[in-house]
């Protein structure tokens, strides 16, 4: 009966659209009523990057409250609120998941789950991977159970990616893995890695690469944090000797990675270039202000209260292209405009903390641990991690405007 | 929440639009209008075409016998009119005029004429080289049941073939607030003289000296001016930042397909990275423009009474980029770029001077820091 209606309401076109439009609404009153009564005070709070809940087996949860909002959300499916509900996910459509968002967003709730495997991986297998893969990873993703770590750069292999040279070898029913991985995050925490590895040393370059999943402690997994600028990092260096990872664990076919990786890469563009831009977060216009005050109702430092403007009307304007690429997205994901995206996000919020030391004066020169200083140091690595701004401005010159 | 994506309606207004622009009104029409030192300074056969597409009615309310339609579909045309250099009377009067009236209640019923095209309008609010709309010396003094006018304005677009002017000015009865009244381009007084620009448009310096006025010309009520003027400018505005889109957006059409076309070296000159990186960023920096543009037009739509501040971030950004696809054009296509026989000319000129009008982009900025309280 149902899919009845729906075949009659697809052919009088208008009529659809007035449902749909009333189906969502339904959908907003009834999503706003849960959030009210399911989402913790507590939860309901600006998230910094302590508060963020990673999931896995090692992770410590915070407070009750935290594991309530993540055990709450995980059973309606709404820590992916776009998959499919037979691995876990909500079954949302695009609008309902922007109402869920903006909901979200007007109750500044927390995400329950944030991660790799919720935004990249998950995503990955559920396009390419097969139906046992599903089954094996999707629920524990969107459980929050497994904790993802992503191993793609290599001490030689860094905006070259295609250049990898970490070895799988064939051995029947399972691969012999072999190689360095380096600037993975969280590989000291992590329960799982989806790794790029060569399967082919014969072809051309892309054309031999593989996406292999194996647990992180499997024998032959050593993980080694790196210290940055900024301090104590997530970054790891990871080694992998003679790691075995059964077949079953390749997502797509053998030698068909790259594909997979350039999808992936695609995801983590739009994620990192999303940066400083959360909901809850005050504004920097309201930081100026507190930092150096007002003087006849301006900001008491002309050349700063310009550059402070300025750098909020580029915020603004590309907070509403990620909206707008978002609306006019096709069933085929955002594709090389995420390359845009990714650019113009990490510039601005490059950007942004050298405006903050600015406003901070010589107090932001306060060598101390979790400050506004460490995270201007950490931003440096926004244009290089997950392809540098000029990789971005590669791809945007070569595969948007078709330059030579 | 409309979504940010044109609807079929407004993608309709959209094509029909260029299609007719890039026809019928392309730089080579304004470069025959500025050889032919048309007095004009437009094309009437342009503007009846346009009055027969129904755009001079499309932000006038049904009752005045207009479309009623949304200031988005009026955006997509000005974008186009950015795109090809169209000169009319469009802006001044079917977005600006109309705006006036419209919010300033059309005591002489004049909004049924500017929807038919039969009436045109500029708006004489500047004194000075820099936008400053509360920056008014023309005073207006009372006279029995109206007023004597008296001031000198610049920058007036349109006022040259205008058949109604609509001038700001101060008297001392409201200190605080700023008056608006229609005066007819004939009026007793008046003297309008034409002022060349650098883009070969209309613009004109009025002269008003102990210029007579009824009560009735005086637009909206009482201590209600300044916000009108505000509601306008904030309209203009908004579809001036689409208009430096559409400029900005096809400077850099035409830079990229010389940059496909022009060797140097044995090979395309779009292959060197260093012009690559270039292109990319000013592509970026549209795209960026192009989201604040329809945010904006659909706030004048949906909110208008929000529409200041993202008014002013729309024309600070759109300056922005403007300023810097034209010179980027000028540049990319190096010497020949520079010769006048080559088109690209013609839109930094007009660039800057949409730039300028009402406000440019160090205007805006420092609008938003005060609509921010900062």
């Amino acid at each position: 009966m149902r899919d009845f209606c729906y075949s009659l309401v697809i052919v009088t076109g208008n009529l659809w659209g007035l449902k749909s439009l009333q189906d969502l609404e339904e959908f907003r009153v009834s999503t706003r009523r849960w959030l009210e009564e399911n989402c913790p005070q507590s939860m309901r709070q600006p998230i910094t990057e302590q508060d963020i809940c990673s999931g896995g087996r090692r992770f410590v949860f915070q407070s009750d409250d935290q594991k309530l909002w993540l055990d709450r959300m995980a059973e309606r499916g709404w820590t992916a609120p776009a998959w499919p509900l037979e691995y876990g996910g909500g079954g949302l459509n695009h609008d309902q998941a922007k109402v869920l968002r903006e909901e979200m967003a007007s109750i500044t709730a927390r995400l329950p789950l944030q991660g790799m495997g919720i935004s990249m991986i998950g995503p990955a297998i559920l396009e390419f991977g097969s139906d046992a893969l599903k089954k094996q990873h999707l629920p524990q993703i969107a459980r929050g159970e497994i904790r993802w770590c992503q191993g793609y750069s290599e001490p030689g292999s860094g905006s070259d990616l295609a250049g990898l040279q970490t070895r799988a070898e064939d051995h029947g029913d399972h691969f012999i893995v072999n190689g360095q991985k380096v600037w993975t995050s969280n590989a000291d925490q992590a329960d799982w890695m989806f790794c790029l590895v060569r399967t082919d040393f014969e072809v051309s370059k892309h054309a031999g690469i593989s996406l292999v999943l194996f647990d992180m402690e499997s024998a032959g997994v050593t993980a080694r944090p790196i210290r940055l600028i900024s301090g104590a990092s997530v970054f790891c260096e990871t080694f992998l000797e003679d790691v075995r990872v059964e077949k079953s664990q390749v997502v797509g076919d053998v030698n068909n990675g790259w594909t997979i990786a350039k999808y992936l890469l695609t995801h983590e563009r739009e994620m990192i270039g999303g940066i400083g831009t959360a909901a809850g977060t005050r504004t920097l216009g309201e930081l100026a202000t507190e930092a150096i005050g007002l003087s006849d109702g301006r900001l008491s430092d002309e050349l700063l209260r310009t550059e402070v403007a300025t750098w909020e009307v580029d915020s603004c304007c590309h907070q509403l292209t990620m909206e707008r690429v978002r609306d006019e997205m096709t069933a085929d994901g955002v594709g090389n405009t995420s390359a845009m995206i990714k650019y113009y996000g990490t510039e601005m919020n490059k950007r942004r903390f050298e405006l903050l030391m600015a406003l901070g004066g010589s107090d932001a020169l306060h060598w101390k641990e979790g400050t506004d200083t460490q995270r201007w140091l950490r931003s440096k690595g926004n244009s290089i991690e997950g392809g540098t701004s000029e990789i971005q401005l590669n791809i945007i010159s070569k595969r948007i405007l078709g330059l030579g | 929440m409309q979504k940010l994506v044109l609807t079929e309606e407004e993608q309709m207004v959209r094509e029909s639009a260029a299609d007719f622009l890039f026809k019928k009104a392309g730089p080579g029409a304004l470069r025959e209008i500025r050889d032919t030192a048309n007095p004009k300074g437009f094309s009437s056969e342009v503007w009846l075409e346009m009055v027969e597409l129904g755009w001079p009615s499309i932000l006038i309310g049904e009752a005045q016998g207009g479309l009623g339609f949304s200031h988005v579909a009026m955006g997509q045309i000005m974008e186009l009119c950015g795109s090809t250099l169209a000169c009319s009377p469009l802006f001044s009067t079917a977005v600006v005029g109309a705006s006036v009236l419209s919010l300033g209640g059309d005591r002489l019923a004049l909004l049924p004429k500017v929807a038919a095209g039969n009436l045109t309008l500029a708006l004489a609010i500047d004194e000075a080289p820099r936008h400053n709309p509360q920056g008014i010396a023309t005073r207006a003094v009372r006279r029995g049941d109206g007023y004597t006018l008296n001031g000198e304005k610049t920058f007036v677009v349109d006022g040259n073939v205008a058949d109604y002017l609509v001038v700001s000015v101060r008297a001392d009865e409201e200190p605080e607030d700023v008056l608006l009244f229609l005066v007819p381009r004939d009026a007793e007084g008046v003297a309008i003289t034409k002022t060349e620009m650098v883009d070969s448009r209309n613009s004109a310096t009025v002269q008003i000296n102990d210029v007579t006025v009824e009560s009735v010309q005086r637009i909206s009520h009482s201590g209600a001016g300044l916000a009108t003027l505000q509601k306008v400018l904030n309209i203009a505005n908004v579809h001036l930042s689409a208009e430096l889109l559409g400029i900005a957006n096809e400077c850099f059409g035409r830079t990229l397909r010389y940059l496909n076309e022009r060797k140097q070296f044995g090979v395309e000159i779009g292959s060197f990275q260093g012009l690559q990186h270039r292109a990319a960023i000013l592509w970026t920096e549209i795209e960026l423009c192009k989201s604040i543009v329809l945010k904006a037009l659909r706030a004048l739509d949906e909110s208008p009474e929000h529409a200041g501040l993202l008014a002013s971030t729309a024309k600070a950004k759109t300056c922005q980029v403007a300023e810097l696809a034209s010179n980027e054009g000028i540049q990319m296509h190096g010497g020949i770029g520079m010769t006048d026989e080559f088109d690209i000319g013609f839109f930094i000129k007009r660039a800057r001077v949409v730039q300028m009008l009402y406000g440019d982009r160090r205007y805006h900025l420092n609008r938003y820091a005060e609509l921010r309280a900062y």
